[in-house]
């Protein structure tokens, strides 16, 4: 079996719908950071198939600066994360309710 | 002359807004004289005007500044001094000094001294507007200011219930009239394309009679409101709750008398309409009959006063009709003297009886009060007619006018009603002054008021006695503006026959009333058989106008309100209260998405984006395939 365009954008779909859970369902900030990631290669993987498709190499460009800058958040990210976890020892998503309306 | 005009003008607007400075403060004496100097200022500055005007000098136009000017509207702040409006200008300054003057002494004890001051002094400016402007809109404005003022002082004692309702009556009453003289306004400027007198009146000449005739009505109805002619009379008896020299300055001096200034005013529109003219005349000569007749058997002193009036006015408007403008002009004039005079001899009454006005529990009071008696005789003489005091000269012009002018009806009413108003301003006369102390019951213990007041009134006392002689002098000053004629009845014989007939029968008319009231001892309960009679309550509750006023509008109108109410309170507050509840519920129940709760937060964020996404994938179908939706939609007939 060939494999096609269509593998590859159902790929990124799944992927894509993992991350979106991963989003919604953990409430560990690094899995969710981990949860982001997935999201973001999700969009990776399309945009490469896409301009493999095309034969244009936009979209590859277009990932690559995703890469790059997916990287500096989670720099940023993960410097923020190990503050908090010094100051209130402990990473759980709800516990964060300083904003609170 | 400019000069005058403007002091003339503004220095009751100075004296209204100085006194109003004190409202709040203590009675202050100066408050009054400085109020009464600047109305006396104003009066000598009309006074040279007059003289000015009677040396044959040119009428004075000024136009102080622009007011509006849009489009092909233009109307200026303009005032014109003319045989007419200085005639008025007069009438009013003169009468409101000596009231002024006298309030000083009237209102002696009151809390609102300085407040009186202010309005009254606001009255005169409003008045002067009134008459002294060249143009519709600012008469308008003097109109709707003497209004307003009149509600003030009406309802000046606004603890009293009864005088608040009375304020608000003649209020309301007079903005219903009002409506009617803003659409002759509207016609005029409609028609004419301004509302410069000395540019509608030429234009008028030139309009079919249909227009000129509902203009003029219009107009008149107006007048109506303002100088209390049937059927919206009942306001200026009330109005007599307002403090006496109100009575006196507003309530038939000069206020009520506006609506003929206006008629008089508009003579050339009036002379291209006689049939309008007749109305005017008919309901003119209605109302001093019917008016008369209620004074016939009322018992309270100032409403007798105040009936009279309207009959006054009455008798003005069947002279102004008839195309008599002088004639009416001229009776206005009397009248503001010798009914000024009568209403602060009532003032005098009421202030030596502690507020009592029931003529019946009076009596004898001409020993005590010998100053006042001999003021009300003459005042009431000159209303009677009787020569030659002043009512004799004005009055009997009018009714010569109407006989010259062969409408024998409108005389034979005017004539018999001179004969009630002599029985009845004598009537008063003689129950206040003659006859039994029967106050002596009651306890009250009279006196005669502050000299200075009595001084104060003699300038009218004066005029009400010769006035009469500024018949000719009036109407050589006239008849130029007024396109004035002298009535020439065809035989002198008949003349004297009329003139001397009617003295007789007003003369057996005040006999009857002295015979009938002046040895009166007893204070009537409503026992007597003439008090049972139906004529007699009839005209006592004022041919139940004020109680079929009550009944069948004032109530259904009460009560439509209150349905109106409540569609208000359930369609339009519902609706408007709705819309807040809306957002304010919304609000109170998604405020639990504001958990804080970042993972909760996630969650509506991928619930947004789907729900967004899904609308545009939606939309992007509908879009695309919409030519065929459109075929299926076109099939089920849509």
């Amino acid at each position: 079996m060939e494999i096609g365009l269509n593998h590859y954008l159902i790929l990124s779909t799944i992927l894509f719908a993992i991350g979106l859970v991963g989003i919604m369902r953990r409430k560990n900030l690094l899995l969710l950071f981990f949860a982001t990631e997935i999201l973001l290669n999700a969009v990776n993987i399309g945009f490469a198939a896409i301009s493999h498709y095309y034969g244009d190499l936009t979209g590859q460009m277009f990932a690559f600066f995703v890469i790059a800058i997916a990287a500096s958040e989670l720099a940023v990210g993960l410097g923020l994360l190990i503050v908090w976890y010094k100051r209130h020892g402990t990473i759980d998503l709800d516990t964060m309710t300083s904003m609170r309306g | 002359m400019e000069k005058y005009l403007y002091i003339a003008l503004f220095a009751p607007l100075v004296s209204s807004m100085f006194s109003a400075l004190f409202t709040n403060g203590p009675k202050k004496q100066f408050v009054g004289i400085i109020a009464s100097l600047l109305i006396f200022t104003a009066f000598v500055s009309s006074s040279i005007l007059l003289t000015h005007i009677l040396d044959g000098g040119e009428s004075v136009h000024v136009e102080m500044m622009t007011w509006m000017h849009t489009g092909n509207l233009y109307i200026p702040f303009g005032f014109v001094v003319d045989q007419i409006s200085v005639t008025m200008m007069m009438v009013v300054t003169l009468v409101s000094t000596i009231v002024h003057i006298y309030s000083i002494g009237y209102m002696d004890h009151d809390k609102g001294f300085n407040r009186f001051f202010a309005w009254l002094s606001a009255f005169v400016f409003s008045m002067m507007i009134l008459v002294m402007s060249d143009n519709f809109a600012g008469l308008f404005i003097g109109w709707e200011g003497v209004g307003l003022c009149s509600w003030g002082l009406i309802g000046f004692w606004f603890h009293k219930n009864i005088a608040t309702w009375a304020a608000n009556e003649a209020f309301i009453m007079n903005r219903i009239a009002d409506l009617g003289m803003l659409i002759g306004i509207f016609l005029v400027y409609w028609n004419t394309g301004s509302l410069q007198y000395d540019i509608v009146f030429p234009a008028m000449a030139h309009l079919d009679t249909a227009t000129l005739s509902w203009i003029g009505i219009f107009l008149f109805v107006g007048a109506m409101g303002k100088s209390a002619q049937f059927p919206l009379h009942t306001w200026l008896a009330d109005a007599m709750e307002g403090p006496t020299p109100v009575s006196a300055l507003i309530h038939a001096a000069t206020m009520v008398t506006a609506g003929v200034y206006l008629v008089v005013r508009s003579n050339e529109l009036y002379s291209l309409i006689p049939n309008v003219g007749l109305f005017i005349a008919s309901l003119g000569a209605f109302v001093a009959l019917f008016a008369a007749s209620m004074a016939l058997v009322n018992r309270d002193m100032k409403r007798v006063i105040a009936y009279s009036t309207l009959s006054q006015l009455g008798y003005m408007f069947a002279a102004a009709g008839l195309g008599a403008y002088w004639v009416a002009l001229f009776h206005l004039m009397a009248h503001a003297f010798f009914k000024a005079l009568l209403f602060l001899g009532a003032g005098n009454v009421m202030h030596a009886m502690h507020d009592e006005l029931d003529p019946f529990k009076m009596g004898g009071l001409k020993k005590v009060m010998k100053g006042t008696w001999i003021m009300m005789t003459i005042a009431s003489l000159a209303l009677a007619g009787i020569f030659p005091f002043a009512g004799f000269f004005s009055k009997d012009t009018i009714l010569e006018a109407a006989f010259a002018e062969h409408h024998m009806v409108i005389y034979g009413v005017l004539v018999f009603t001179a004969g009630l108003t002599a029985f009845y301003s004598f009537r008063l006369v003689a129950l206040i002054f003659h006859g039994e102390e029967r106050y002596k019951i009651f306890g009250i213990h009279p006196h005669e008021a502050y000299k200075f007041m009595l001084i104060a009134m003699s300038p009218l006392l004066i005029l009400a006695m010769i006035a009469g002689v500024f018949q000719v002098p009036f109407f050589d000053m006239v008849e130029e503006i007024l396109g004035a004629k002298e009535y020439h009845i065809l035989s002198h014989t008949t003349v004297w026959i009329m003139l001397i007939g009617t003295q007789i029968f007003v003369g057996l008319a005040i006999l009857f009333a002295y015979k009938k009231y002046a040895s009166w001892s007893t204070v009537p309960d409503g026992s007597s058989p003439m008090e049972n009679s139906f004529i007699y309550k009839l005209l006592y509750n004022q041919y139940y106008i004020p109680f079929a006023y009550e009944e069948y509008i004032v109530k259904p109108y009460n009560e439509l309100s209150a349905a109106m109410w409540e569609i208000d309170k359930k369609v339009v507050d519902a609706s408007v209260d709705g819309i807040a509840k809306a957002f304010y519920v919304t609000g109170e129940k998604t405020r639990d998405m504001q958990s804080g709760n970042l993972s909760t937060m996630l969650k509506w964020m991928v619930a947004g984006t789907v729900g967004l996404l899904s609308l545009a994938v939606v939309f992007g179908l509908v879009a695309r395939y919409s030519d065929e939706i459109l075929a299926i939609l076109s099939g089920l007939g849509v």
